[in-house]
Parts: C-alpha cells; sequence; structure tokens
C-alpha cells in the first residue's frame, strides 16, 4: 500500500475535480451551493454568539438604559459604565457575589484536586498492578458512570448532616460529593491512558530496581501529564459549572454556597434586575472563558477521549 | 493555626495540605510496603493505590444508589412500605404527567437539533480559512454554565406588552417585522420548546467538535474519487460523510439524551418550572427537597436511572465497536 503511494506522482492526489467535465450549469449549482454554505455558517455562527455579547454589552450599560431600550441601542447611542459590576462586586450584601466568588473558588480547586490524585492512583492500581478479580472491579467502577447524580443525592447528604465535622468544615461535603461523583468517569479515562504506556517501559525500569513508587511517580505520572491537564480543566468547568451539587450540599447557606447557586436565586428573585444579572451572569462566567480560550487545545483533547459528564 | 479554620481561604489550604499529605503519607507506606516478601506485598499495594477511591465510591455512591431504590418504595419519611405508590404517583399526578411528556419532547428534540446544527456547521467549515476560529464561536457557550446560559436566553426572551420598547431582542425582532411581541417563556406549550433551544444552543457545540474530527478522519481517497464522478456537495455529504461517520453520530446523540434526561438547570433559572415547564430532574428536586416526600422524590430519581441505562448500554457498546473499527 505505502509503495502505491510513493510511485503515484503527487500531484493526481491534490488536482483539482477535472474542469472539462464540468458543464457551467454545474459550476453554477457549485458556486450557489457555497454561497448558501457559507450563508448557512455564518447564520449559525450569529446566533450562538449574539445571545452572549448582548448580555455583556447589557451589563456594561447603565440600569435606566437597560431598562428603556434594547442592548443594540448602545452602539447608536453609546453610554456605558462599570456601576453594574460594582453593584455585584461590592454593594450591599443582598446583591454581593464576591463571596460566592470565593466560595466557587473554595470548592472548585480541591474538587479537582482530590478526585484527580485519588483516580490517578486507582488507574494505577487498575492498569499496573497485576490481582485477582482486578478487571471484573474495574467493570463494576465503569458500571457506576451510570448511576445519574439524582440516585444518590439524599442519602450521602444524610452521610453528613448533623455531624461535627460539617460544622468545623462546612466546605467538606461539597468536596466529597464533588470528588465521589467525578471519580467513576476520572478513573475510567485516566486507566485508558495509562494502560497505553508500553508495559517494556515499567519492565525495563522494575528491572533496574525501581518500586512502584518509583515507577508510578517517575515512569507514569509524566507520560500522563496531557490527559492530567485535559481531566483536570473537565472537572474544573464541571465543578465550576454545577448547581446540583451546589444548590442540595450548601443547604441554601450563604457560606459556603456557589456562584452558580447565588445566581440562580438572584434570578428568581430579582428576575427584572437585568443589571444584576447580566453583570452577575458575566461574572460568573469570567473564569470558564479564560480556561476556555487559554487551554482550548486539552479542552478539545479531553472531549474526543470522552470526558463528558452528565 | 486560627486562619487555617475560621476563613475560607484557610480552609482550601488545609484541604490541599491534607490531601497532599495523605497521599504522601500512602505513597510512603507503599514505598515501606514494598520492603514486604510473599503474597501480602501486592495486597498491600493495591489497597495503597486503589483502597481510598473504591471505599468512597462504595460509601458514597453504591451505598446511596442502593438507598435511593429502597426509599422510593417507602413512604415520604421512609418510615413505612408503600410498595408501587410512590411509582404510580408519577405516572397519575398531573404535574408528574406533564413532566414526562416535556422530558419526552426534551430527550427527543435536543440531541437531533444539537446534532443535526453541529453537524452541518462542521462540514460547512470543513477546511475554510477561519476554521479554528469558527468553531470556537459554536463552541463557547460549552463553557458556560446553564445557569449563566439560562439568564443570557432569559435576556434574548424578554416579554413586554406591546405598548412598551421592547428590550428582547427575539421581541424586538418580531415588532420590527409587525408583529405582536410574544410571551415565549409563558405560553405553554411552545415555552417548552424554547427552553429546549437553550440547551441545543450548548450542547451543539458538543456535537459539532466530534463529529468535525470524525468528519477529517474519513479517507481523502475516498471522496475525491465521488467528486471526480461528478458528485455535487450535497451527494459527498448524503452518501459518503454521513455513513462515514455514522457511529460518531450515535455517539453524539446518544451522549446529548443522557446530559438531557439529567438536566434541571435550565428549566430552575428560566421559569422556575412554572407555565408547565416541568422536567423530571427538577421535579425530583422539588419532591425531595421542596416538598420534602423522599419517596416520590426517590422514585423520580429511579426512573431517570431507569431510562439512562438502556442508553449508556447502547452508547457503551457503540463506543467498543468504534475502537474495534479504529484498531
Amino acid at each position: 500500500m505505502s509503495a502505491t503511494i510513493t510511485t503515484r506522482p503527487p500531484e493526481v492526489a491534490t488536482r483539482p475535480p477535472a474542469p472539462a467535465r464540468r458543464t457551467s450549469a454545474a459550476r453554477f449549482r457549485a458556486m450557489v451551493t457555497s454561497r448558501v454554505g457559507s450563508a448557512i455558517a455564518i447564520v449559525i455562527a450569529v446566533l450562538w454568539t449574539v445571545p452572549t455579547v448582548g448580555l455583556f454589552v447589557s451589563s456594561l450599560r447603565p440600569e435606566a438604559d437597560i431598562r428603556s431600550s434594547g442592548w443594540w441601542h448602545a452602539f447608536t447611542d453609546p453610554s456605558f459604565t462599570l456601576e453594574n459590576y460594582a453593584r455585584v462586586l461590592g454593594g450591599s450584601t443582598s446583591t454581593n457575589l464576591a463571596v460566592y466568588f470565593q466560595n466557587s473558588l473554595v470548592i472548585a480547586i480541591p474538587a479537582t484536586l482530590l478526585p484527580l490524585g485519588l483516580a490517578i492512583m486507582a488507574s494505577y492500581a487498575f492498569s499496573v498492578l497485576r490481582w485477582p478479580g482486578r478487571d471484573w472491579v474495574f467493570v463494576g467502577v465503569f458500571a457506576l458512570q451510570v448511576v445519574p447524580l439524582q440516585m444518590a443525592l439524599v442519602p450521602l447528604l444524610r452521610i453528613f448532616s448533623g455531624t461535627q465535622v460539617a460544622d468545623v468544615l462546612p466546605f467538606l461535603s461539597l468536596w466529597v460529593a464533588h470528588t465521589i461523583f467525578a471519580l467513576p468517569l476520572a478513573i475510567f479515562l485516566l486507566h485508558n491512558f495509562m494502560a497505553e504506556v508500553p508495559r517494556e517501559l515499567i519492565e525495563a525500569a522494575q528491572i533496574d530496581g525501581a518500586g512502584h513508587v518509583t515507577v508510578f511517580l517517575r515512569v507514569v505520572l509524566p507520560l500522563m501529564l496531557p490527559a492530567i491537564a485535559s481531566f483536570a480543566i473537565f472537572q474544573f468547568l464541571w465543578v465550576w459549572n454545577d448547581l446540583l451539587v451546589g444548590l442540595t450540599f450548601s443547604g441554601g447557606s450563604r457560606t459556603v454556597q456557589p456562584l452558580t447557586a447565588a445566581l440562580a436565586a438572584m434570578a428568581g428573585d430579582r428576575g427584572q434586575e437585568w443589571h444584576l444579572l447580566t453583570a452577575g451572569a458575566f461574572v460568573s462566567m469570567l473564569l470558564p472563558l479564560v480556561v476556555f480560550f487559554a487551554l482550548q487545545r486539552y479542552f478539545v483533547r479531553g472531549l474526543l477521549a470522552g470526558s463528558v459528564k452528565g | 493555626m486560627s486562619f487555617l479554620l475560621y476563613s475560607k481561604n484557610g480552609q482550601l489550604v488545609l484541604a490541599i495540605v491534607a490531601f497532599a499529605a495523605v497521599v504522601a503519607l500512602l505513597l510512603l507506606t507503599a514505598r515501606l510496603a514494598e520492603r514486604l516478601r510473599g503474597r501480602g506485598r501486592s495486597g498491600v499495594m493495591v489497597l495503597l493505590f486503589g483502597g481510598p477511591a473504591l471505599l468512597l465510591l462504595a460509601v458514597g455512591l453504591v451505598y446511596p444508589a442502593l438507598r435511593t431504590l429502597w426509599m422510593s418504595f417507602m413512604d415520604a419519611r421512609s418510615e413505612t412500605f408503600v410498595g408501587w405508590a410512590n411509582y404510580a404517583h408519577v405516572f397519575v399526578d398531573p404535574g408528574g404527567v406533564v413532566a414526562l411528556r416535556n422530558t419526552l419532547a426534551w430527550v427527543v428534540l435536543t440531541p437531533l437539533c444539537a446534532t443535526a446544527i453541529g453537524l452541518v456547521y462542521a462540514v460547512l467549515i470543513d477546511r475554510s480559512r477561519f476554521e479554528s476560529a469558527a468553531k470556537s464561536l459554536l463552541f463557547l457557550p460549552m463553557a458556560i454554565s446553564f445557569v449563566g446560559a439560562g439568564i443570557i436566553w432569559r435576556f434574548v426572551y424578554e416579554y413586554r406588552g406591546a405598548a412598551q420598547e421592547q428590550t428582547g431582542l427575539l421581541n424586538a425582532v418580531i415588532v420590527w417585522l409587525g408583529g405582536d411581541p410574544v410571551r415565549f417563556l409563558q405560553d405553554s406549550p411552545l415555552n417548552t420548546l424554547f427552553l429546549i433551544a437553550v440547551l441545543v444552543w450548548t450542547e451543539a457545540g458538543f456535537a459539532m467538535v466530534i463529529l468535525s474530527a470524525a468528519i477529517k478522519a474519513v479517507p481523502q481517497d475516498v471522496v475525491e474519487a465521488a467528486r471526480l464522478d461528478g458528485a455535487n456537495a450535497w451527494q459527498l455529504f448524503v452518501r459518503i460523510t454521513v455513513p462515514s461517520i455514522r457511529p460518531s453520530l450515535v455517539v453524539v446523540l446518544t451522549t446529548i439524551s443522557i446530559a438531557t434526561l439529567k438536566i434541571f438547570d435550565i428549566t430552575r433559572t428560566m421559569t422556575g418550572a412554572q407555565f408547565d415547564t416541568q422536567v423530571l430532574a427538577n421535579e425530583m428536586y422539588d419532591w425531595s427537597f421542596v416538598f420534602g416526600d423522599n419517596g416520590i422524590g426517590s422514585a423520580m430519581a429511579v426512573l431517570i436511572f431507569l431510562l439512562v441505562i438502556p442508553l449508556v448500554v447502547y452508547n457503551v457498546r457503540q463506543m467498543a465497536r468504534n475502537r474495534a473499527v479504529r484498531a
């Protein structure tokens, strides 16, 4: 097969379709379809962008303007202010989102590191270590992905509620809940990546006298870094954007509630105060958007590897 | 020390340090255990590497799921056995029927629309000059939370009486075209469709990325041969592209269906489940945490679980087949 490719003159493969066989009607149709195609692509792109742009533009307009006219008027009659952001990041306690921004960070960072650390170690147990029943246990962990969050919510909440630990460490239940819900997928994905580490590499290290800890830290871990980065980004965004766990495990308490829960409450109570909602929504989107643009490559790679969680 | 316990940042630092200490301790023990001889050694290794994760899964996922199953056959306070009454309630209660009907609409329409749009877009921008920028545009909503997306779209759907100036984009366009403003989120049953559009908006990017990668994997000589035979763009798309990426299409469709079954954030943020927009996942939340009836809430959780299973099984089999084809 490779021989035929190398002997074939390269221009054959790249030559455009034979023009002589095309009628003028066909050429016209091709032109129209490409025009129509581009038009459809542009319409989709616009539909997918305009709502977010509208929100952002509105968040920068004075309250009175937001009430009286649509955000597109800002282009013909520009008047911008940072007042809305000052309100949601400072201002009175009932509309101050800064504290929830901090909560979200305090929740999301450990809730990314914990499952990641545990899953990397577990996937070592499932891919490099050999023990009886290993494959069956792995299938069991894999199957746990089927269990929707909703199935485990109430009993897991009961385990924590009313305990002394919950009073001293109010975030603990959120960290643990996010960790548990992330583990099945994390173990499955990282195991798949770890299984691709060449066996000879590990055996060579073992012949040189390296124990499992050395093999884990020095051989496997460095090779896993791209996969780890992909999963970390996903998990962080997932926790940051989560509402269900945040809502149930914070029990409506201001001290631990994440940004999403506070924003959802604001949308319920102050549904018409668009100057607060637009700025608040944008504050909540800020970090995900930065992560997204800075690390898009890892994001796409993770997506293609199947890290999609429900 | 008090900083660590009594401030949020302190607790954050404490959590990270404590976790690092646990990992270090596990690895240190493993290093010591390496000196052991005989059978005990590998058992200890498995326990140290896999034990913590497996223990958490058993206590935090397997046990709660079984307990939810048990609670679904008990009364509101999980004290007396009520048989199938909770399940019957879901199918008899008018609210439950509305939720089931809406959930069905969500699960059928969201995957189809999101996949269709993602596919068309992926094909249209394939190999174009602006491909990666164009991808980012469609892909961007994936980084936004459902709560954020809900607020973005509530703003687009904003309605005001005909006498006032419309501040919602859609109604402004409608009025500009000479129509009457529409109450997008209040008028049932169409309001459910407008909520579904929001999920389509966030999921189309996912479909686009997966399908775009699949399209690029279609052998170029097949496409070239078809083109030399005089196939036009449409024929290429229907006869070559779609059949070649069929496995990816199935994975995308089922994955979005699974996510759709569990969605509750959009309904919650945009309509608060009023105006006949209730869905199963949100109703489960309401029964468990608002009305405090763990029996009915649990039955709904089990129902979601049962609906998800066939999709996941199909998805996994399809993925395994894809992998076998590729290998």
